[in-house]
């Protein structure tokens, strides 16, 4: 697993480090308060969602939007629907893994089934027909 | 009239100590008179010398981009700015009542605060060493006032621990200090540190083992009021009959342990966040504010970079206007500095060398989320003696902090309710709608503070990858990508120089954008000159 980067200042935040948010957390979810509305959230430094489904929805969702379709700002985050770039599964896994440009890295909060999943998810929806699925081993090949 | 002493200057001491004593006694020297642990900022800048009217065209009127434009037009440039928003400021940025905020993906949300009452999305506190950004603050007129980092009233909550019951970070840092200091003592008594600590030592250990930690008589740590000095009482000292303080029982170090709530304590302890810490009087916005009244007149409003080119003459850059989005525009100029985050210079077409290209595409940003919450009143106040300051949690939300301004007055008040910062929660909560990340931020604030249920007025969210201006929240160096790139970035390529945070080893933080900035400026007019 990559580790985060110790040295790595949060300057707006650090409400904790880096380092410090590996260690387990105590799973809120059991906590006494009121009971919280699906969907649960991760208790830890890794994803709790299994699902291709669940990951997208609470994660690639948060940039790529709910239809898959991206958004425009002052820069953009590219559409997923109809991507011919997905056609090669290997493509999509090593970015998921190792992020590009602004895109951060999943690899280190994702395992190998999940990072698999969520790509098999996005190549089979929003116009995606790609019906070769992507396996935990191809995800493994892709770590650096 | 100075005295003879006060006219050895710090240089002369450090010189003279350096002579003597070697490097390491320097740099102790050093760090003790003040010098080493500061950011690294000189003084204004000056730059010397004629640009003999070479222009600069400046894309992005953040603190860097404006820093630059501020000092590069003293300097006698023929300055330009370029800004994608309707407003200066870039990431230094506040939210109150009736300002409205449309997020990727169309939510639109409007602050519903109170008259004087907001929240700082981006940067909310200034450490005391950031001197480049305090320094502007004076020379622009920017009024300070404290931010509290720690208080010692405040909240250390974990869910799986105490029953869910959050503790006062007085009670957690005393008893775990104490107890620590209580085995410490123990240890020494036994002759274990015998090897580590030499026998003249450990008596004065003793002393400060007791002293720091609250012992008793016997280096122990228990309820009495000793320890009630430190962490308070169960019934506090009074006036009149039945006054007598009753102490308050100190919680396990068993317990501390296993609930990890003395992970929290380093927050207090970072040299970043240590005191004195300041926010400006109103909102973060105020240093924007600040800089646009110096440089406003430069900046044009409303223009998206879509290209930037080079040649061995000039620069142009191609943008567009909101009313004209088909119609490209350019500006030319000799020079550039461009401060656009990363996460969008990296999608834009630039002519700059391959290394500075791949140092650009080198640096993801960041997930962040902060969500304001106004309440009723001020009950952190009124009914928790709370004035100011964090409380730590392992609830999602992570953060809950309390105004540094408006103490006990009557009426509302505002929170930050929710302060995310990578791992799986803040990218969790950027995907959910505005309106279900402040009702789960209100859901989970209540286990700290149940009045949220009866108190909560209204909330708003911003989740920092959907801010249209920046896709992110800060660029999120490793050491690797460091080695890698980071040289790569900061080199004039050409007719062109970055600046922001993400040139800088401060990441995120506005004295990282303006030491950036100043560094970018100087090494550019030093080439203008010198052509």
């Amino acid at each position: 697993m990559t580790r985060e980067n110790t040295s790595f200042r949060a300057g707006f935040a650090v409400a904790m480090s880096a380092a410090s948010l590996l260690l387990s957390f105590p799973a809120y979810a059991q906590g006494s308060g009121p009971s919280v509305p699906e969907p649960a959230l991760s208790a830890g430094f890794r994803f709790a969602e299994n699902s291709g489904e669940e990951l997208f929805a609470n994660i690639c969702q948060g940039c790529h939007m709910s239809d898959g379709k991206g958004a425009t700002g002052a820069g953009t985050y590219p559409s997923l629907a109809g991507n011919s770039n997905l056609e090669a599964g290997g493509y999509p896994v090593s970015i998921v893994v190792n992020g590009q440009r602004g895109m951060p890295p999943f690899g280190a909060m994702m395992s190998d089934d999940q990072v698999a999943a969520v790509v098999n998810y996005v190549r089979t929806h929003f116009g995606n027909r790609y019906l070769d699925a992507v396996t935990s081993e191809d995800v493994r090949a892709v770590r650096r | 009239m100075q005295t003879e002493r006060a006219m050895v200057t710090r240089r002369d001491l450090l010189a003279l100590i350096g002579a003597v004593s070697g490097s390491a006694a320097m740099y102790h020297a050093m760090t003790s008179l003040g010098f080493a642990s500061d950011s690294g900022y000189k003084g204004p800048i000056r730059l010397e010398g004629d640009p003999r009217g070479a222009s600069v065209l400046i894309l992005g009127a953040g603190l860097a981009g404006m820093t630059a434009a501020l000092e590069l037009r003293k300097a006698g440039y023929d300055v330009r700015v370029l800004e994608f928003n309707s407003r200066a400021g870039g990431r230094n940025w506040t939210l109150r009542g009736g300002d409205s905020f449309t997020e990727l993906g169309g939510f639109r949300q409007t602050c519903e605060f109170e008259q004087g009452l907001y929240i700082n999305p981006g940067p909310w506190r200034i450490p005391y060493h950031h001197r480049a950004l305090l320094d502007y603050c004076k020379r622009l007129g920017v009024t300070l006032e404290p931010f509290i980092q720690l208080n010692h009233n405040a909240y250390l909550h974990a869910a799986g621990a105490f029953a869910g019951v959050p503790q006062r970070i007085r009670d957690i840092k005393t008893d775990f200090q104490g107890q620590v200091s209580e085995l410490l003592a123990k240890a020494t008594q036994q002759g274990r540190l015998d090897e580590a600590v030499s026998k003249e030592d450990r008596e004065i250990l003793m002393q400060a083992l007791r002293s720091w930690g609250a012992l008793d008589g016997d280096y122990a740590y228990k309820a009495n009021l000793i320890s009630g000095d430190f962490r308070g009482y169960a019934r506090a000292p009074g006036g009149g009959l039945g006054a007598e303080p009753v102490p308050g029982e100190p919680v396990d170090l068993s317990e501390i342990l296993k609930s990890r709530l003395w992970r929290y304590l380093q927050n207090f302890a970072l040299h970043t966040f240590q005191a004195t810490m300041f926010q400006p009087v109103g909102g973060m916005d105020m240093i924007g504010k600040a800089f646009a009244r110096e440089v406003g007149d430069l900046i044009r409003y409303g223009a998206k970079v879509t290209r930037i080119q080079q040649d061995d003459r000039g620069v142009t850059v191609t943008y567009t206007d909101p009313d004209a989005p088909a119609t490209p525009r350019q500006a030319k100029a000799d020079w550039c500095v461009c401060t656009i985050p990363l996460s969008i210079l990296s999608q834009l077409p630039i002519d700059v060398g391959r290394r500075m290209k791949a140092a650009i595409d080198a640096v993801p940003y960041s997930a962040s989320v902060k969500i304001g919450l106004q309440f009723k009143r001020r009950f952190w106040e009124e009914d928790e003696a709370i004035y100011g300051g964090i409380s730590y949690t392992d609830l999602p939300v992570r953060q809950i902090a309390y105004p540094n301004t408006g103490f006990n007055g009557a009426g509302k008040g505002v929170l930050l309710g929710a302060y995310l910062f990578d791992g799986p929660n803040a990218y969790e909560f950027t995907s959910m709608s505005p309106v279900e990340r402040v009702a789960r931020a209100v859901e989970f604030g209540a286990r700290i503070h149940p009045q949220y249920r009866t108190e909560y007025d209204n909330g708003i969210a911003v989740a920092w990858h959907r801010v249209p201006f920046a896709l992110g929240c800060a660029g999120r160096w490793t050491d690797e990508a460091r080695a890698q790139h980071y040289d790569n970035l900061c080199q004039i390529d050409g007719r062109i120089v970055l600046a922001g945070e993400h040139a800088s080893y401060i990441p995120a933080w506005q004295e990282g954008a303006i030491l950036s900035s100043l560094d970018a400026i100087t090494r550019l007019h030093d080439r203008v000159v010198k052509q």
